[in-house]
């Protein structure tokens, strides 16, 4: 399969390092930071969850609206799956095709989000409200923030994966996009149940 | 916000600085064109990706900020040298206090320290470069960046004034509006996310980027101590960036983490922001603990004693380190369980420190001692840090820390710490390194005069101000009146410790002296082995070419150069037959330079509240990130005839020098 770029990497490679697979493992630990990164905010939340300065409460949470955007985004990861799948068959259209559908999905919840958001703010339950409310709008919006700038990150791959084909480069970049993009699903598992779940329970 | 006040005016002193930048900007300016040194500039400096260049940039950058912080520090002094005194006035002293602690800590020690990892990791590992070159060069230039738009508050806007970890509520818009407090947000916020990706960026290196044959159990201490110091980063560095985040969020859009209304909570942010504050002092002292290693095994002519437990003992700090926050906020009332918890967890630092330097000690003992520059640096960190330690347990002592706490004590505690622990290595560090670096070394008298200015100023500064603590003498008090002053006994100790401030601060001067000085008439190195060294940094010319090893090193354990050199001696070292191979090396890029100068828009515009601008900025930031995503031409092969005609120039300059100093 690929050789526009990467065929000089595997031809004298003695003593060199690869260098594809040092920028996935340098993403793994760029996770591991973003984890933390979340973690913080978690704890802010756990903090902050209760200090709802008599406006909204958890319990007022939209519960139709977050599980359907909860599905939106599970079935995402599983896309982004399919186009991993398809990358490592050499389907270039597959490729593009998997992963166009992974971020409409992924426009979808942000989309859904922001429509959350609004339909809060309408109510007058606004980010400056409570330390809830904003302790809520920095993490559910950080991790809405990371898939938005998932979907433009998607969106300059699809362009290079159409123009240089299926490449030890481009095979590596998405891989790191589909990593991404689990990483935010699981985060997303972590926001639906400490969030929403415990917040409506 | 007012913006009416948008150049700061008012005080002569800054009236003085703004001439005197735009005199120097206009010099550098003229300097660069008359001279035509603009594509020079661009080519070999802006635009590089070799960690060398890098390394010296942040080590320029360093020096110049460690300039900054100490005329903070000297002006602190001459205010409080005599009581009732209003040398400055009361804010724009709160304003020199705060910018004092954060540029020492976050714009000197940082960058000095990513200087020395840069300078030093690669070379020391067989590596021709970091494992990302390109985001070494972003991490550089969102430093410097930030670094930047952080010290021109001081003539544009004005400076924070909340203290150098910006406690809220006080650092909340509503008893800080303005863009003071946003330029401290901005500048750190820059300046952090560069660092992070320097933490990633070597643990990688020093994971995969080690030539074939060293084991991690070969690693010279100080690429120990790095790795180390990176794991710490790679932990603290993301809350504070998050912390940072939720500051603004309060400050730009009525968020309520930190208010006192709202139902915010102030004392998170003190938790948060010593969650990452507490693990970077350790950050930073960690590689300086390298540093010593490197140098007092060279020096001595030994092995260093207890390599397992050096290792052992610097993860574990660096692990520890996470559980002792609290200890900064004792009287915060967290009740005894608590209290004793992190006071338990800080006093057991102190033994894995201790267990160091009783391994440099022994690595002495019967060692053939040469006193060089290095080394002297050492032996004055030995009882400085000790006392610093030793203070340091008594402020862990949780019922104890109630009756120091935010006393002058304190000050004195980890200003010992820090300028014992952490400015002594890394100059030690500096004087042992920077043979490799720029081929002389620095010159022995006038770095002998700049270590006993420093030496004596360090004491007659700081050790007054223990006893001051001792004597109620509060942190950031701006004045004391004259009862105080003369009938309770400041005065004189104020005075004494001014008198300390000014000689570190002469002590700084002859340093710089001595750089100049060097450049012209340092002892040349033609050998690239400056020290008679034992690890792999010293197997290759000083400066080393572009590629640090033409062929990488075939390492056989720990201490390999030396060993090597013992062969070399007795005749029993075999000559590998030399076989050059193209070179693989990432080619220079002017997107880091332009990234950051995005970054600067926008974190001027947020600063300011200038939305428009802030979106403008990271837009750019954005538009830069994707310019790199679809660049494929990122790098380059250096062939064998160019490696043989580099190799053999660098040979026969060697060669001709030792010629000439043999006639």
């Amino acid at each position: 399969m690929q050789h526009s770029i990467g065929a000089h990497v595997s031809d004298h490679d003695h003593g060199h390092v690869d260098h594809e697979g040092l920028k996935v493992l340098g993403f793994w630990i760029f996770l591991v930071t973003d984890c933390l990164l979340f973690a913080t905010l978690f704890a802010t939340y756990a903090v902050l969850h209760s200090h709802t300065n008599g406006g909204f409460t958890g319990k007022d949470f939209d519960v139709p609206g977050f599980i359907i955007e909860t599905f939106v985004l599970l079935i995402s990861s599983f896309t982004s799956g399919l186009a991993v799948l398809q990358m490592h068959k050499g389907n270039k259209k597959g490729l593009i095709g998997w992963l166009v559908i992974t971020l409409l999905l992924g426009a979808t919840f942000v989309g859904m989000e922001i429509h959350e958001f609004a339909s809060m703010a309408a109510e007058g339950a606004t980010l400056s409200k409570s330390a809830f409310l904003t302790s809520f709008f920095t993490l559910v919006g950080t991790h809405g923030l990371h898939v938005t700038f998932g979907i433009f990150w998607m969106i300059g791959l699809i362009f290079q994966v159409s123009r240089k084909g299926i490449t030890s480069v481009t095979t590596r970049k998405i891989s790191i996009i589909s990593l991404y993009w689990h990483f935010l699903d699981a985060v997303w598992i972590f926001i639906f149940t400490v969030v929403y779940l415990m917040g409506v329970m | 916000m007012n913006t009416s006040h948008f150049f700061v005016t008012g005080d002569p002193m800054i009236y003085g600085a703004d001439v005197s930048i735009v005199l120097v900007t206009i010099a550098i300016i003229f300097y660069l064109s008359y001279f035509k040194k603009w594509g020079w500039l661009w080519r070999e400096w802006i635009t590089t990706v070799d960690h060398k260049r890098i390394g010296i940039m942040y080590l320029l950058a360093s020096l110049l900020m460690l300039f900054r912080g100490g005329v903070d520090a000297i002006l602190m002094r001459l205010q409080l040298a005599v009581p009732n005194s209003h040398f400055l006035a009361s804010e724009h002293y709160n304003e020199i206090f705060t910018t004092h602690g954060t540029i020492m800590i976050l714009f000197m020690a940082m960058p000095f320290m990513f200087a020395l990892f840069n300078m030093v990791v690669p070379l020391q590992i067989g590596a021709r470069d970091v494992a990302y070159p390109f985001l070494n060069a972003v991490s550089f230039w969102l430093f410097f960046i930030g670094a930047m738009l952080f010290n021109i508050s001081f003539v544009i806007g004005g400076s924070a004034s909340a203290g150098w970890l910006s406690y809220p509520p006080l650092s909340e818009s509503q008893f800080s509006p303005g863009p003071g407090q946003n330029f401290w947000i901005w500048g750190i916020q820059i300046s952090g996310i560069g660092s992070l990706a320097t933490g990633i960026n070597f643990i990688v290196t020093i994971l995969k980027m080690r030539t074939p044959s060293m084991r991690l159990r070969d690693m010279p201490l100080f690429t120990w101590s790095v790795l180390s110091s990176s794991i710490a980063i790679l932990g603290a560095f993301p809350i504070l960036t998050v912390s940072l985040v939720m500051l603004t969020i309060d400050r730009l859009f009525g968020g309520h983490f930190f208010t006192m209304d709202g139902g915010g909570n102030p004392m998170m942010w003190v938790n948060l922001i010593w969650m990452w504050g507490h693990p970077e002092v350790y950050i930073v002292v960690l590689p300086a603990f390298g540093v010593f290693s490197e140098v007092v095994a060279n020096f001595s002519k030994k092995r260093i004693f207890g390599y397992g437990s050096m290792v052992f003992s610097m993860i574990a700090i660096s692990v520890v380190s996470y559980f002792t926050w609290v200890h900064h906020f004792f009287t915060m009332g967290a009740g005894a369980d608590v209290n004793i918890v992190f006071a338990i967890c800080t006093m057991i630092i102190a033994i894995p420190t201790g267990v160091k330097i009783f391994n440099w000690i022994f690595t002495m003992y019967r060692g053939r001692i040469t006193v060089t520059q290095p080394l002297l640096w050492f032996y004055a960190f030995v009882p400085t840090f000790l006392v610093g330690g030793a203070t340091g347990v008594m402020l862990a002592a949780a019922p104890a820390d109630y009756q120091y706490h935010n006393s002058y004590f304190l000050i004195a505690h980890f200003h010992q710490v820090l300028i014992g622990g952490v400015v002594f290595g890394y100059l030690a560090g500096l004087y042992y390194w920077w043979p490799k670096l720029f081929g002389f070394k620095l010159n022995e008298r006038l770095g002998k005069w700049a270590f006993w200015l420093w030496q004596i100023g360090f004491y007659v500064c700081f050790m007054p101000q223990y006893a001051l603590g001792f004597m109620g003498m509060t942190r950031r008090i701006y004045t004391y009146n004259a009862t105080m002053g003369w009938d309770m006994g400041w005065a004189p100790l104020n005075f004494i410790s001014t008198v300390g401030a000014f000689l570190m601060g002469i002590g700084f001067i002859f340093q710089a002296w001595q750089i100049i000085y060097s450049i012209k008439h340092g002892e040349r190195d033609v050998t690239g082995d400056a020290w008679d060294g034992r690890t792999l940094e010293w197997s290759i010319p000083s400066p080393p070419p572009v590629y640090n090893f033409a062929i990488l090193p075939d390492v056989k354990g720990r201490d390999s150069w030396w060993y090597q050199k013992q062969e070399m001696k007795n005749g029993t070292y075999q000559e590998q037959p030399v076989k050059y191979e193209p070179i693989h090396m990432p080619k220079n890029s002017g997107i880091p330079f332009i990234m950051s100068g995005f970054w600067f828009v926008a974190g001027f515009g947020f600063t300011f509240e200038w939305m428009w601008m802030g979106v403008v900025g990271l837009i750019g930031v954005v538009l830069t990130l994707f310019a790199r995503s679809f660049q494929y031409d990122t790098d380059y092969y250096i062939s064998v005839e160019e490696i043989e005609r580099t190799e053999k120039a660098l040979a026969q300059k060697r060669y001709a020098s030792v010629q000439r100093t043999a006639n």
